[in-house]
């Protein structure tokens, strides 16, 4: 009843292309990024800022990087944490080295150096695909955490490979309290997600999901196949490396290089297969999912164990937290494989109806 | 450069080889008859090995484990096919190999949650000790135990090209692997082929699972030996049983000597990454492996 465009005309090309074209999702997003910004931090305790809200951000951040590669530019990668790995020492390395550049710019700086590492990775890439390139994309997550873990350079000759994040300092302020650092997130977070969306509606969007859909075709309708395929394993590459630096930064603040195992790339390959292959508010649900259900699980069996007397061990929950992400992707490839972002969609579409038939 | 050191690097490099083709050649046999990338390969290891070694802790009889193990995995092979392959026909490629990926998560998580998950050793009765004979002939160090292991890899190939070649079931998989819709066409039942194939590459998952449980000790670091698999399928090619072998002994004698000779260099431990960097190469100059098929997606 609510949710409608009737009556929303539109006058200018520049109206027709917004990229939410429907009043009602221009207020819903502008309350949505309210309630994030300002609603969360006054209100949101230091449990669910730190533990909850900044993973989630993070991970969404990773799972958007792959989702570019992956669902847009059709590419498949095993080695996102290996990009992340890059991201979050090299941020450190430059943070240490160069303090006069300031964290954000090491941050970009740090992204750009998981891009090289991606489009050295991703030049397999333009003889090979499907499985192959997955098998290229795994031997990048293991040299990368290998040359990490064995070059002093990396982890500042730190004898057991662990980093310790220096604390933040923008402009002067400090942000070291979790309000603060979960602000800062959501700012980078929200910029870098903006950034795709619209590029994804670009030129280069276009010509990543004509590679996606025929490579043939595309290369045929003069799509330079080279540039398009390194340009997507740079860009997914670059979010993934900005997200595994704020994983060291705003989340963990002290990290090894084997926080960042084959497990993780998997895990970010569940959000995007969860939450919508080829979508950007897919790897956003995705990601919440995927950090909600552990937590939803544990609160789950707490209270079963409560309940009825019994004792489930934390072991037997973490192998049937990995039996349902095992489940949960079969069921999703069979019965949506376009995940979370498809049903909203036609929850959208429903509602758009609702309450006439017609 | 010590010329016996060498090829004791070499031979055991070889023997180690071998393992990782029993383990290559549970991919190839899915992927032969049905096109499948079977990522649940190391978990269906993990998973037979886990089975045999609680069954024998709990004092059933070695043979009657053993059954009782391989009816575990022929079941599972046919619910597999039934649960996940079947509704996903006609997907592409890389949607069944992301399924499998989930497979894994799922095999993990079951054995480990009905086994639990502490790391069990697994004795077979072969000792793993070097041949007194051979070190005294010749100053090589050889283990017994791996000798045996590629006896039994060497017999289990063999059984295989056997079955393969002069059985009825045998004759049927090399028809569906060759073309689906011709095979279904004079008649071959596509369904069960599939499910046989899932319940072979089972009983060899069980037979891997024994050999590297006997070696390492049978613990979730046996899940990662899959992906060892991976550059080795990339050398010899996936449809290949040859392939499977000969890249296994390649991967296993080039990572060991690399680790060897090269490791010190940089610091070693480069027996992690050495394989997937031969496979990378490899994949640049001959996509379709040694002994793969020409038919290849490339770009």
């Amino acid at each position: 009843m609510l949710y409608r465009e009737a009556g929303q005309f539109k006058s200018t090309y520049a109206a027709d292309q917004q990229i939410f074209p429907i009043r009602q999702d221009r207020i819903a997003v502008t309350l949505l990024l309210l309630v994030a910004f300002i609603g969360v931090p006054l209100f949101a305790n230091e449990y669910w800022l730190s533990a909850i809200l900044v993973p989630f951000l993070i991970f969404a951040l990773a799972a958007l990087g792959l989702n570019i590669l992956t669902g847009y530019a059709g590419q498949l990668s095993l080695g996102t944490a290996a990009f992340m790995a890059v991201g979050a020492f090299m941020a450190y390395n430059f943070v240490l080295r160069m303090p006069w550049l300031g964290v954000i710019p090491s941050f970009i700086l740090a992204g750009l150096c998981a891009s090289a590492v991606g489009i050295v990775f991703g030049l397999p890439s333009l003889r090979i695909k499907g499985f192959y390139l997955a098998v290229a994309t795994l031997a990048c997550q293991f040299f990368v955490l290998w040359a990490i873990q064995r070059i002093g350079w990396f982890t500042n000759n730190s004898s057991t490979g662990v980093i310790t994040a220096q604390t933040i300092e923008i402009l002067g302020h400090t942000f070291d309290t979790p309000q603060s650092k979960y602000l800062l997130t959501l700012g980078i977070v929200a910029v870098l997600a903006l950034l795709a969306k619209n590029l994804m509606r670009s030129e280069t969007g276009r010509a990543f999901m004509a590679v996606r859909d025929m490579d043939v075709a595309a290369s045929v309708i003069g799509i330079p196949m080279m540039k398009t395929k390194l340009l997507a394993f740079a860009i997914s590459s670059f979010y993934c490396g900005v997200a595994g630096a704020m994983y060291a930064y705003t989340y963990l603040g002290t990290v090894e290089p084997e926080a960042f195992t084959l497990d993780l790339s998997f895990r970010i390959l569940f959000m995007i297969i969860i939450g919508g292959v080829g979508s950007i508010l897919g790897s956003f649900l995705g990601a919440a999912f995927i950090t909600l259900l552990p937590i939803f699980l544990n609160v789950f069996f707490g209270a079963l164990s409560h309940t009825f007397g019994l004792d489930i061990s934390h072991a037997i929950v973490s192998n049937i937290e990995l039996m349902i992400f095992g489940g949960l992707i079969i069921f999703f490839l069979i019965v949506e494989p376009h995940g979370l972002a498809r049903l909203w969609q036609i929850a959208k579409e429903k509602l758009r109806l609702w309450p006439f038939p017609h | 450069m010590n010329v016996s050191f060498f090829f004791e690097v070499l031979i055991g490099g070889l023997l180690a080889g071998v393992m990782y083709s029993l383990v290559a050649l549970g991919f190839v046999l899915i992927y032969k008859a049905s096109g499948v990338f079977n990522f649940a390969q190391g978990a269906m290891v993990f998973l037979a090995a886990l089975t045999f070694v609680s069954l024998l802790e709990r004092g059933v009889n070695f043979w009657l484990a053993l059954g009782v193990t391989l009816a575990v995995m022929v079941v599972l092979g046919m619910a597999i096919e039934r649960v996940v392959l079947r509704p996903l026909v006609n997907q592409p490629p890389i949607t069944l190999f992301m399924a499998t990926i989930g497979l894994t998560f799922v095999l993990e998580g079951l054995s480990q949650a009905v086994w639990g998950s502490q790391p069990h050793g697994l004795e077979l009765g072969i000792a793993d000790v070097p041949m007194q004979w051979l070190a005294d002939s010749t100053g090589m160090f050889i283990s017994q135990f791996d000798l045996i292991a590629s006896g039994v890899a060497a017999v289990l190939v063999a059984a295989l090209a056997l079955f393969f070649q002069y059985t009825r079931v045998g004759r049927a998989l090399r028809a569906v692997a060759d073309d689906h819709q011709a095979a279904l066409a004079v008649g071959i039942p596509l369904k069960n082929i599939w499910a046989i194939v899932w319940a072979v590459a089972g009983f060899v998952a069980l037979v891997a699972g024994m050999l590297w449980g006997a070696r390492n000790g049978v613990q979730y670091a046996l899940t990662f030996i899959a992906l060892k698999a991976l550059p080795v399928l990339i050398l010899g090619g996936f449809e290949s049983i040859l392939g499977a072998i000969v890249g296994g002994l390649i991967i296993g004698a080039s990572e060991k000597l690399a680790e060897v000779y090269l490791g010190p260099m940089v610091g070693g431990g480069i027996e992690s990454w050495f394989a997937y960097v031969i496979a990378l190469l490899f994949l640049l100059v001959r996509p379709q492996g040694l002994f793969g098929e020409k038919i290849i997606d490339r770009v």
